[in-house]
């Protein structure tokens, strides 16, 4: 594919449009959440008013270079998901910088927050951190390899890694979704999904009340605006992989919203009636049940 | 009848011997090299805090104010009776959440530290440490009478009577104990107080930073910790 400069414009549109859109879609996930518990619940704009409360604190302490970088790191792998990822199906403008291997780079991209996140937590010096970070990077482990069992298989389905390719030969009918051409490897696609999105049952990696938040305890202000915004990015970037995937991806913004929406809510309904996993509990329904319909979703292929 | 705490105050003569991993001794690593190690030194932060000025806009500040006094993040941090009393906030019935209070489980994300009752002098230090810990601008409420002159436990020889000689309070609730409702009815009031810019609490501590310190020094006496916890 060919480079043109409006391309940079064009991008940082769909990320301003995924920003804004995240923002208010997590916050009505919280309110479902709180429904489900009896709580009326935040207002909707309550993420904004959280991001610019820690931008405008005043204090800022550092405990060195990575600490800088850990947050940096995070917000990296949710924009370059975005960025090098197809987010709207035959739109010239939400194409973004997608090329023909971009199925790999995504696979990297989804691990890539979780391992910058390790290097700024463990700078922070604070023993809750390094629980968090290893138990996050074995989780995910563990969660990503249905996931890249998944992929693997649709790549040989298909006999490409370009996802925009992988979208044009879902669209048609809604019989020619990966969902219904190749459902074993959606199952185990799935698997990865629900653990990586950080909600219960799978976010030993946070619990609140066991290591006070794991990982970002000891970030704070701007930093922690930083990761929040990396929190309502990231999991819609991954979302999109997967509705391009999986679920036929989407042709406009309207048929974005509800594909999204619709996915992020399977993960967000699981959480409201599922208590928490511990870590080895987590990782072993990762092996036991994700990872054999990983392996059959390849043979079946 | 003898007034108890006088007669605890008086007793700040004696010297209270650092632990030992904090005094002053000498490691040798692997390779066999000896390190002198002088704990409170060099495990801590010794800089001591800064006033930190407004911003330069007025429109801005007002902003910062309106943001700060709509996303209240308390720290998750129960002394005496009054921790109980907001444990109900979170549910059902009272639900704060509407208002955009949060509770943190980490000083370094919080804004408010709620002192919820009687706060013996073991707890006075961590509450300290809590407090300087949160990043400015930073809030605290004195829940009950005990925060206020020492309520039932005014004559206690291990607890505090007045709250606000050890850190500054931004605002008072009254009762033994307050109910759910009149603590949110308080946050609610702190709320006003923010927007109008007069919860400046943190720079008042720095600025009676010295005061603040003698205070503390004065019941705390097993003082192992630098000045400032950074």
């Amino acid at each position: 594919m060919t480079f043109e400069w409006i391309q940079i414009p064009y991008a940082l549109l769909t990320v301003f449009i995924i920003l804004n859109y995240g923002m208010i879609m997590t916050a009505i996930m919280q309110k479902i959440g709180a429904r489900v518990g009896g709580r009326y619940g935040i207002p909707v704009w309550q993420n904004y008013i959280d991001l610019v409360k820690n931008w405008a604190l005043r204090t800022k302490i550092t405990h060195g270079v990575m600490f800088y970088l850990g947050p940096v790191f995070r917000l990296t792998g949710g924009l370059g998901l975005i960025l090098f990822v197809p987010t709207i199906y035959g739109s010239v403008m939400h194409q973004n910088f997608s090329y023909s291997g971009d199925l790999i780079l995504a696979l990297y991209f989804i691990f890539f927050g979780t391992l910058g996140m390790a290097l700024g937590a463990g700078e922070s010096g604070h023993p809750h951190s390094a629980i968090g970070v290893s138990r996050g990077l074995a989780q995910v482990t563990a969660a990503e390899l249905p996931l890249a069992l998944a992929v693997f298989s649709i790549s040989l389905q298909y006999q490409t890694l370009n996802i925009t390719e992988i979208v044009a030969a879902q669209q048609g009918s809604i019989f020619n979704w990966t969902l219904f051409t190749n459902p074993l490897a959606v199952i185990a696609a799935m698997f990865g999904f629900v653990g990586t999105m950080m909600r219960s049952p799978f976010d030993v990696v946070l619990a609140p009340q066991e290591i006070p938040i794991g990982p970002p305890t000891e970030y704070h202000s701007a930093y922690l605006a930083l990761m929040q915004t990396n929190r309502v990015i990231f999991p819609i970037a991954k979302t999109i992989i997967y509705m391009n995937l999986f679920f036929g991806g989407a042709t406009g913004w309207g048929a974005f919203a509800v594909k999204v929406f619709a996915l992020y809510f399977v993960t967000v309904f699981i959480g409201v009636v599922h208590p928490r996993f511990r870590v080895e509990q987590s990782i072993r329904f990762f092996l036991k049940w994700g990872l054999p319909v990983g392996i059959l979703a390849i043979m079946a292929v | 009848m003898k007034d108890m705490d006088k007669s605890f105050k008086k007793d700040t003569e004696t010297e209270f011997p650092l632990r030992e991993e904090m005094r002053p001794h000498q490691v040798t690593a692997p390779d066999g090299q000896v390190i002198d190690i002088d704990p409170l030194q060099d495990y801590f932060c010794q800089e001591p805090p800064k006033v930190h000025a407004k911003s330069y806009f007025k429109i801005v500040e007002d902003f910062y104010n309106w943001a700060r006094a709509h996303s209240l993040w308390i720290l998750g941090f129960g002394t005496g009776c009054g921790a109980i009393e907001m444990r109900p906030l979170m549910t059902p019935r009272f639900d704060a959440y509407r208002y955009g209070i949060q509770w943190r489980p980490t000083p370094r994300q919080a804004n408010l530290l709620v002192i919820s009752g009687y706060l013996s002098v073991k707890t006075l230090k961590r509450a300290i440490r809590a407090y300087e810990q949160m990043p400015a601008p930073k809030y605290v409420v004195g829940l009950g009478s005990c925060t206020i002159n020492g309520g039932m436990y005014w004559d206690s020889y291990n607890t505090i009577n007045k709250f606000d000689e050890f850190l500054p309070v931004d605002l008072y609730i009254t009762g033994c104990m307050p109910r759910p409702e009149v603590l949110m009815a308080g946050v609610l009031e702190l709320k006003k107080k923010i927007k109008e810019g007069r919860a400046d609490g943190a720079n008042r501590y720095v600025e009676n930073f010295e005061w603040y310190k003698a205070n503390q020094k004065r019941v705390i006496k097993n003082w192992n910790m630098p000045d400032y916890n950074w």
